[in-house]
């Protein structure tokens, strides 16, 4: 590949953050100092474009240090790559964490999604604008800007402080910036997210995961049994809580026993789609391309969920020991996490463990002494809900602009680099854990036939105790409601998330299975539980779900791309309208909401009109 | 340059025939070769599909969605250009809900994007009765973006763009394999762009002019069809084409000559040429000029 590339040139920190996460250049031809010896030979063949995926951590890497990145920066990493700077400059301008204009080192990304706009987010950005300035302009070395739901719903409202700057522990840079810093606000003031905003460091940690789980210590939970229990940095607490049990298992069992009982549990996908885990894995195991992958989908931006958070970040070995038994049932030798780039906590357990398990012989060339080999890389999302669509995910891990691929083929045939793969949410995997400590049987005893064991709710909104809630697949709405403290005047629940559905308080006996919410019109999606009581304005809580849907489009297909402009528009013309003076809009929402549905590439487009069709049909919205 | 009357050889077929795939299509039992589309399938017979982001020398991209039918116990609509045909499967091209997604298609693309310059767009509005108007006077619009005029040689109207991706696919791996184009941004405010959306003439593009060749709606323009149509003095009617031999190099690729008043106002290239598929160099593609100096 003969690549072009303008003068820009990077600064020394540029080249220093790129370098520090690729190494030194090895010649001339990707960057570095030009030698007599690199006129002699080329280099672009297949092994220089063949680190394409390094790409996105690349640009992390950049993006991390600098807070934005130059033209000088995208030119040097597509150097060091070999990948064409238009491509180049098309991945990182497809993320909302990269910005390829100046801005400061301090981002504070401020919620005002749907859990937070229940709980006062409004109120907060206000604040912020008289103190901080208008969204989007800089000031004092911080800019703010609004955020999609950061998956801290339970404590809404949220704010994420990201400080750009030399890695965590290795002290200013030799021009003075400051270490990379992040800082979670939230329940979030203004006064804390300016303090924030101005010294990410010293603001108070976070409250420990189990603080998310109301029923932390419950004997009865399954999922969560050990949040609150164990130390999520400590391997051998884990294991002395039944940790690596299961793995052990699973070897005894062999690859096909595995998926056998996974099979025999009935247990199904908790990302959204409801695929049977088992015959996915068969359908991987089975593929005569000898590399398989494992991804595990922790991109978690459904607005409304945080349930993959809380797992993560209260019990990260219990994800590492899942993948292991996954990636050896269906014959992976690498799994990847597509962790969601505003996670750091989760960041930093899932690393931390990973390192620990690694140590120990429970990844890498022989598991457990057993001749497997497995390991686990993490590779960090950058702000694309798109990219927790099961194709969108490759795309994304490969280098490429995180766009959904068109199926057939499936993933289990060409996934990830081509190769057979197969896709899991992070809850799916952890469920694997109980299949095979109790057997297939057992697991399957709990729950009903359709929906098999336990399920993880992300209950937010105006509730009396937000958070994430184990109940047995089965519990009605009402039985989840009453553990998390219902407002006194109820007016909705949205049930899945933004590409869920709303439900009436008057339907609170709905069955919470995939059957039953299916019979019931509506859907679990991926467990948001969002109660609305009636201060809140249905109107503006519809508008910023087709907001979502707007900006988180990839932009590839027409309904989509369009259609969720011209919902947008719609909803907002009949903002303040009832009844025959929103009748015309109404019409056009539902033939271009039948048209996303029918036509669009993905599930994105497919699903970007239930919600407000569903506050129109089932609420009475506009009437 | 001298004109050739038969320029475009007949393929030789290697290999074996392929087998027959059968399936119902409209309620008509159809045989096509295996790997064939459903669109391949309706143009053998005769069925008209509209199509915007395919390319009969690319690898469907299926992005613009116009191309939708119902494929049989599926749950969404499939694309015609894409989908493959299946032993078995029943498809209908003219249901209620395929002409219903085409036409909101149709309006969604029309009320949002120039499409003055895209050929059959007109006859399709009309035909499914798309009423692109009624998203109102302030339905957002990429209409309005100022074509990029940075080189001598062609215009980049991204006013008149759909986001096909047949310029990029056909810049990158598919054909020319120079990358100077790419998607950049993300959603509606999404474009093709070179890196750092810079002038053309600081990119990597060696004006090939294939990214011409194979965009479907004229946002891709000769400078000469942009001067003129600004002018008021393109006509397609009085223009004639005549198909000739690239007299630069060996290669000898097939030029179509557009001649309007006696002067050449842009060059194509037959796609069904079994060698260069569409595709030039920058000499055949706009090196016609020493043909025409008078002086
Ligand atoms: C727009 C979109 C976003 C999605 N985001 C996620 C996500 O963040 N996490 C997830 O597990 N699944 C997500 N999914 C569902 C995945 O495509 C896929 O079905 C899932 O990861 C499969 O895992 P499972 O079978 O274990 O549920 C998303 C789907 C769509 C269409
Ligand atoms: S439906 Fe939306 S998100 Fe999915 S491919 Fe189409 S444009 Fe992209
Ligand atoms: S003219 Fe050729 S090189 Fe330039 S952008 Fe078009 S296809 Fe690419
Ligand atoms: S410029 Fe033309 S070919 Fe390229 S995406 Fe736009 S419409 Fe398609
Ligand atoms: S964190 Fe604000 S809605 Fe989820
Ligand atoms: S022509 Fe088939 S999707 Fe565009």
């Amino acid at each position: 590949m003969d690549l072009h590339f303008a003068d820009a040139k990077p600064t020394d920190e540029e080249r220093d953050a790129v370098d520090g996460y690729l190494g030194p250049p090895e010649s001339g031809w990707e960057g570095g100092e030009r030698t007599e010896a690199d006129l002699r030979w080329a280099r672009g063949g297949h092994a220089a474009r063949d680190r394409r995926d390094l790409l996105l951590p690349a640009l992390h890497a950049v993006n991390d240090r600098i807070g934005w990145i130059s033209e000088g920066a995208l030119d040097y990493v597509c150097r060091r790559l070999t990948i064409p700077p238009a491509e180049g400059y098309g991945v990182a301008t497809f993320y909302a964490m990269f910005s390829v204009n100046p801005r400061p080192a301090r981002v504070v990304h401020v919620c005002t999604d749907l859990a937070c706009a229940a709980r006062g987010s409004r109120a907060l950005v206000a604040a912020l604008e008289d103190r901080l300035g208008p969204a989007g302009a800089a000031r004092d070395g911080a800019v703010w800007q609004p955020s999609p739901c950061l998956g801290l719903c339970e404590r809404a409202p949220a704010a994420l402080v990201i400080q750009a700057g030399t890695a965590p522990g290795s002290g200013p840079s030799d021009a003075g910036q400051a270490e990379y810093a992040t800082a979670v606000v939230a329940p979030a003031t203004a006064e804390g997210v300016v303090a924030a905003a101005h010294a990410p460091q010293a603001a108070p940690a976070e409250p420990q995961a189990a603080e998310a789980v109301p029923q932390a210590g419950d004997p009865g939970l399954v999922l969560l049994r050990r949040i609150g229990i164990v130390d999520p940095a400590d391997l051998d607490d884990y294991r002395a809580n039944g940790g690596y049990t299961a793995l052990r298992h699973a070897f005894a069992l062999g690859p096909s026993g595995v998926i056998r009982e996974v099979l025999d549990a009935g247990l199904v996908g908790r990302g959204g789609a409801a695929f049977p885990t088992g015959r996915k894995w068969e359908a991987t195991a089975r593929q005569p391309e000898r590399t398989h992958y494992l991804v595990c989908n922790a991109d978690e931006s459904e607005p409304g969920t945080f349930k993959d958070r809380v797992l993560m970040e209260g019990d990260p070995y219990a994800l590492v020991e899942a993948m292991t038994i996954a990636g050896y049932a269906v014959g992976a030798h690498r799994g990847f996490i597509y962790l969601r780039g505003e996670y750091p906590r989760a960041l930093h357990r899932l690393n931390h463990a990973i390192n620990q398990t690694r140590a120990r012989g429970l990844l890498g060339e022989n598991v457990l002494g057993q001749g497997y080999a497995f390991d686990i890389e993490i590779r960090r999302g950058a702000g694309a809900y798109i990219c927790g669509e099961e194709t969108a995910i490759f795309n994304s891990i490969e280098g490429q602009r995180g766009e959904p691929r068109s199926k057939p083929p499936f993933p289990v045939e060409k996934g990830l680099f081509g190769k057979p793969t197969a896709v899991n949410n992070v809850e799916t995997l952890v469920n694997v854990l109980p299949i095979l400590e109790r057997g297939a049987a057992a697991y399957a005893a709990t729950g009903t036939e359709g929906s098999t064991g336990t399920k993880l709710f992300c209950v937010s909104g105006t509730v009396s105790r937000p958070g994430i809630y184990e109940l047995p697949f089965g519990a009605t709405l009402r039985e989840l409601m009453d553990l998390a403290g219902p407002p006194e005047s109820l007016r909705a629940v949205l049930l899945g998330g933004a590409a869920g559905g709303f439900v009436r308080p008057d339907e609170l006996d709905i069955p919470l299975t995939f059957e039953g919410t299916r019979a019931a019109g509506t859907t679990l999606g991926s467990g948001v539980v969002l109660a609305l009581d009636d201060s809140v304005e249905l109107p503006r809580i519809l508008l910023r779900i087709a907001e979502f849907f707007r900006d988180e489009s990839c932009g590839q297909c027409v309904p989509c791309r369009v259609g969720t402009v011209r919902q947008e528009e719609a909803l907002h013309r009949i903002a303040d309208r009832t009844g025959a003076a929103a009748a015309t809009d109404i019409a056009l929402l539902r033939e271009v909401g039948q048209a996303m549905r029918d036509a669009s590439i993905c599930g994105l487009g497919q699903t970007a009109w239930n919600a407000v069709e569903s506050a129109i049909d089932r609420l009475g919205a506009y009437e | 340059m001298t004109t050739v009357p038969k320029p475009v050889p007949v393929p030789v077929q290697l290999g074996l025939p392929r087998r027959l795939v059968e399936f119902a299509l409209d309620d008509e039992p159809v045989r096509v070769p295996e790997g064939s589309t459903i669109l391949d399938a309706c143009e053998a017979v005769g069925k008209d599909i509209p199509t915007l982001c395919y390319g009969d020398t690319l690898t469907p991209k299926n992005a613009c969605r116009v191309c939708v039918v119902e494929v049989e116990g599926a749950r969404t609509l499939a694309p015609a250009c894409s989908r493959k045909a299946e032993p078995g499967m029943t498809v209908r091209t003219d249901t209620e809900r395929a002409r219903h997604s085409r036409k909101i298609v149709l309006e969604l693309l029309a009320s949002s994007v120039d499409l003055s310059t895209t050929p059959h767009v007109a006859g399709w509005i009309r035909e499914y009765g798309a009423e692109p108007d009624r998203f109102g006077p302030d339905a957002a619009t990429v209409a309005d973006r100022a074509p990029k005029v940075d080189n001598d040689l062609y215009v980049r109207d991204y006013g008149k763009c759909i986001m096909c991706y047949k310029c990029v696919d056909a810049c990158g791996d598919q054909w020319q394999n120079t990358f100077a184009i790419a998607v950049a941004g993300r959603g509606f405010d999404n474009t093709i762009s070179v890196e750092h959306d810079a002038p053309l003439t600081d990119s990597a593009c060696v004006y090939c002019g294939n990214c011409i060749e194979v965009c479907p709606t004229g946002a891709l323009s000769f400078k000469t069809e942009f001067d003129m149509r600004e002018a008021g003095t393109w006509d397609e009617d009085a223009q004639t084409e005549a198909t000739t031999i690239c007299a630069y190099c060996g290669v000898g690729c097939n030029l179509t000559l557009h001649v309007q008043d006696n002067e050449i106002v842009k060059v194509t290239s037959p796609h069904d040429n079994p060698v260069t598929h569409g595709n030039l160099c920058i000499k055949g593609r706009f090196g016609f000029q020493h043909v025409q100096n008078r002086d």
